[in-house]
């Protein structure tokens, strides 16, 4: 196959790399007062890229079976992508009032969501180490983007030293495949392990078993959770609600990719990881999140019980399970979405509050925040008629009918028990009384974003098929592909 | 009629009427409590006058769904949007479009900040309550039987009593807790039946082994919600700490909605199961109805008082439901509604006096008689009804629910009957204390006596109780057929299941 015709079938993220690039050019010439400017064509890039997935069919393999195109990888791409440019969208009001808006900024935003987007499209196991190192370095770099700011540092060293970390073990795995099995591309190691009568050997599973670790680092799933409180908190609230978003999206991607795909066969042996990792998270989740008096370290266990929940859907091992995945991770992204939204908007006397407490009584002061935010916990605690309560419908529903009962039960037990800390949030803005209050206005664009996120929240009970049809869709050309 | 979309009307016009107070704007705060206290007045009694064209509509004599309606929703899933009404649920409809209206009107001045939110809060609960009665496919149901939290954790925890917010949290943990293992059990009956339409699934025949574990699941959420002893601790603290019309709703509706889930699920799809839980429920339902009679009788709080008889009186719907013979079960289904409109009057006579002097202590009343005798009577009609004297609703109800008790089972007939005699200790305990004697508190003297508003509230309710208490016929007749058809099709599952094990002790015959 020629280049150019490679070069077609990968044009979003072509085109990503080219614009980023391009653009990162133009901030250095420009200077200083290029960021918004460099922001402003950072979010058309996304929209087109976006509009370009959309437009055009799954294309198939590229790069001699390096890259591979197909649904699942267009509808997750989509995703992270609506999620990036929804973050860049916020990021922009909060980044001028903290002035902090640096063009470095936008463009790593593009840098990490191209890494992405190849993690998600990866077909060997060393496209998916390069894109996730893409994506890693970026984000390193924005966690600390405030440099003259401690705790940003200190969040963009501790994630860099754990992030290498976890790269290591990622490594160490897909070195013991490729010794075991002589190869990295994903269908030839679908071959090896699909042929009858041979029994897959313990150097390759150990090499899974690292994998496994390396990939639920990347998704912060208990017992590799430890960086995400400190992370979220330590950056700042824009690149939180970035990371809350688009790397989990590609890294659930990415996961669900490598053990649905070419280790699909091996099944009996991912699944207890996974069933341990899920149950680990959505447990650790509920329950350390109960003392959390900062919303934004409250919310990194909120997301960590969360990806426990999505692994639910995973750890089925079952066309119904990745659609659940799917469908999980597009609700989990609306309701992340508005509800950083409205952390954006907590500032008193012109400056950031991040405190729970901060949120006292503000039903009386701020009413549209606090009831966008009511729909938002309802949502995440995943009572019905809120989205929430569908996402957590799928995936249980895969489960039980992979009949994983204990892994259910355990699971809506945990979700009982995160309920408490999103009604904890409800009860201080709507039942205590006010102290001071949140400051008024959130700026144009973030309003929009609260608004459209919650009316989705709250409405999608009207045709939840929506959302479960794209993702079957998805799953159909996952597994269709792993054969 | 039949083309119009009843039950959906009913449903969702409170939802219409939330959405438009919810989008007044008015720089006046009083004018827009105002208008919000009418507009929810308006939306909730034409809710309750279009709800009246069920009961007329209704066709009694047969167990057949009517008003039915189908929408797709999810149809690859099997999954629809699926109302109808039977006998049973028909009445339980009717009464949450009653009490409606009369909590906002309960609500017109106790009611002072947030009145806009209060009444949004009310209209959407509306919808929840009627949904889930209509509802006649599981995912549906989940949802209202779910959505009614969100409201009433609200109402508990922003317009109730100072310790409103422990209330509010143990009553949605408790009863969220038990929902989500229903949620499964709803999961694991999909993958058996492949649909979630209930009158799909009540022909349905389930693997034995497993309606003992989905009978769990399901008894997990609608004991909470019942609630039974010993899990009823939420309901004493959510009473006595919510506003008046929230304990009105939660007495009168919201607890219905556990025995109502036992006789739509529980009974009918899972028979084996019920067979072998019955000596189980037995046991709770009769320690409820001594236990919470016994702790009624040592209250000084007269809401938890209420809320503790309410306890024992859910104790007979439970036995009730579960003698399996007709006049058990009407029995049971009557006492709920008479309970639900006796203790919806009780909590609202509570209310009277407590939004004149601001407490619910019993010693701190007595000799209101004096003072005022409108209130003294009202009270004694649904003091009495609640004790369960003849001609009120109230005897209707137990007195058949311990005639098929008897039937069953000599014992459980004994020890439930008891409770009607602690019934009568703690209710007269309570009149003599704050309505008889010598008016000598020096507060009460000046007390008046029940306004126009608080009179139109009760007479309702005065004329339904006597009505259900002299002539119960017609109410009975809408059930009989559809309770009728639960039994025969409950005994006619275990026949069958007899028989599969007969054959199964006699291979080769």
């Amino acid at each position: 196959m020629s280049v150019a015709a490679d070069l077609q079938i990968a044009l979003p993220e072509v085109l990503l790399a080219v614009s980023a690039m391009a653009l990162l050019i133009f901030g250095v010439y420009q200077g200083k007062a290029a960021a918004g400017r460099v922001m402003v064509l950072s979010a058309v890039t996304l929209v087109a890229v976006i509009a370009i997935i959309l437009v055009r069919e799954p294309a198939g393999i590229a790069f001699g079976g390096l890259y591979v195109d197909d649904g699942f990888g267009d509808y997750m791409k989509i995703l992270l992508l609506v999620g990036a440019l929804l973050v860049l969208i916020m990021s922009h009001r909060y980044l001028e009032l903290e002035q902090a808006n640096r063009f470095e900024y936008s463009v790593l935003l593009l840098f990490a969501t191209l890494g992405m987007m190849v993690m998600v499209s990866a077909n060997d196991l060393i496209s998916l180490y390069i894109g996730l190192e893409l994506q890693s370095l970026a984000l390193y770099v924005v966690a600390a983007i405030r440099r003259d700011n401690a705790r940003s540092s200190e969040a963009g060293l501790k994630y860099f030293v754990l992030g290498a970390l976890a790269s290591g073990l990622l490594l160490y795995g897909m070195s013991m495949i490729y010794g075991f099995s002589g190869t990295t591309s994903f269908e030839s190691l679908a071959e090896i392990l699909a042929a009858p009568d041979t029994e897959p050997s313990l150097g390759l599973i150990v090499g899974l078993v690292f994998i496994c670790a390396g990939l639920a680092f990347k998704v912060s799933a208990v017992p590799f959770h430890m960086w995400t409180p400190d992370v979220y908190e330590g950056a700042p609230t824009s690149v939180t609600a970035f990371f809350a978003v688009a790397p989990k999206i590609a890294a659930i991607a990415l996961f669900t990719r490598v053990l649905m795909g070419p280790f699909h066969d091996l099944v009996d042996a991912w699944q207890q990881i996974i069933v341990f990792i899920s149950i680990a998270s959505m447990v650790l989740g509920a329950f350390a999140a109960i003392a959390q008096n900062n919303i934004k370290r409250l919310m990194a266990y909120s997301s960590i019980g969360h990806i426990g929940y999505a692994l639910v859907g995973l750890a089925a091992g079952t066309p119904a399970g990745v659609s659940g995945v799917g469908a999980y991770m597009a609700i989990y992204l609306v309701m992340n979405v508005g509800t950083f939204a409205c952390i954006l908007s907590m500032r008193q006397n012109g400056r950031m509050v991040e405190g729970v407490n901060d949120l006292k009584g503000i039903s009386r002061t701020n009413p549209m925040i606090a009831l966008a935010l009511l729909i938002f916990m309802f949502s995440l605690a995943g009572i019905p008629p809120m989205a929430g309560f569908w996402a957590k419908f799928w995936v249980f529903k895969a489960a039980i009918s992979a009949e994983l009962y204990g892994l259910a039960v355990i699971g809506v037990l945990a979700s009982v028990v995160s309920a408490f800390y999103y009604l904890r949030i409800v009860k201080l803005m709507y039942f205590d009384e006010a102290t001071e209050g949140l400051d008024k206005g959130v700026g144009r664009e973030t309003g929009l974003i609260i608004v459209a996120t919650a009316a989705a929240t709250i409405l999608l009970f009207a045709m939840p098929g929506a959302i479960l049809e794209g993702a079957d869709a998805a799953a159909t050309s996952l597994t269709h592909y792993a054969g | 009629m039949g083309q119009l979309p009843l039950l959906s009307i009913i449903t969702f016009l409170p939802l219409v009427g939330a959405v438009i107070i919810m989008l007044a704007r008015d720089e006046d705060e009083a004018r827009l409590a105002t208008n919000a206290r009418n507009m929810a007045l308006w939306t909730s009694f034409i809710t309750f006058v279009v709800s009246l064209l069920i009961w007329f509509g209704f066709e009694t004599g047969t167990a057949e769904f009517q008003f039915v309606e189908k929408a797709e929703w999810l149809p690859e899933f099997g999954i629809g949007y699926h109302m109808g009404v039977d006998g049973i649920s028909m009445p339980f409809v009717l009464l949450s479009t009653l009490l409606t209206p009369i909590c906002v009107l309960a609500s017109w001045e106790a009611v002072k900040h947030r009145v806009k939110e209060y009444m949004i809060a009310f209209l959407v609960l509306e919808t929840m309550m009627v949904g889930m009665f209509c509802a006649l496919d599981f995912v549906t149901f989940y949802m209202f039987f779910e959505g009614v939290l969100i409201p009433m954790f609200l109402i508990i925890g922003v317009w109730g009593g100072p310790r409103r917010v422990y209330a509010a949290f143990k009553f949605f943990l408790y009863t969220l807790l038990g929902s989500v293992l229903m949620l499964l059990a709803i999961l694991a009956i999909y993958f058996d039946a492949g649909t979630t339409d209930i009158p799909t699934l009540l022909q349905h025949r389930l693997p034995a082994e497993m309606q003992i574990w989905l009978w769990l699941a399901f008894f997990a959420s609608f004991a909470v919600k019942v609630p039974m002893w010993p899990v009823h601790t939420w309901l004493p603290d959510a009473h006595v700490e919510a506003p008046t019309a929230g304990s009105v709703i939660l007495a009168g509706v919201l607890l219905k909605m556990g025995a109502y889930g036992f006789l739509r699920f529980s009974v009918p799809m899972m028979p084996y199961g019920t067979e072998f839980f019955t000596p189980l429920v037995f046991t709770l339902s009769v320690v409820a109805i001594i236990y919470t009679s016994l702790v009624a009788l040592a209250q000084e709080d007269m809401k938890k008082l209420i809320a503790y008889s309410s306890v024992a009186h859910m104790g007979y719907v439970t036995v009730g439901i579960f003698t399996l013979n007709v006049q058990g079960m009407q029995g049971a289904i009557f006492q709920m509604l008479s309970h639900g409109i006796v203790s919806a009057a009780l909590f609202l006579l509570v209310g009277v006096i407590y939004d004149r002097l601001h407490t619910r202590m019993i010693d701190r009343y007595g000799g209101l008689a004096d003072q005022m005798p409108h209130y003294a009577l009202t009270f004694m009609i649904f003091m009495l009804a609640s004790v369960g004297l003849p001609l009120t609703g109230g005897f209707i109800g137990e007195f058949l629910v311990i005639v098929g008790a008897f039937q069953v089972n000599t014992w459980v007939a004994l020890l439930t009957a008891s409770g009607m005699v602690l019934g009568a200790a703690y209710m007269l305990y309570l009149y003599r204390q704050v309505i008889f004697g010598a008016l000598t508190k020096r507060d009460l003297m000046s007390l008046l006596d029940m306004k126009w508003r608080e009179k139109l509230i009760f007479a309702p309710l005065i004329l339904l109780t006597f009505w259900m208490g002299i002539y119960p016929e017609p109410l009975l007749n809408v059930m009989e057929a559809s309770v009728v058809n639960i039994i025969e099709n409950y005994q006619l599952a275990l026949d069958e299941r007899a028989g599969v094990s007969l054959a199964e002790l006699m291979p080769g015959r």
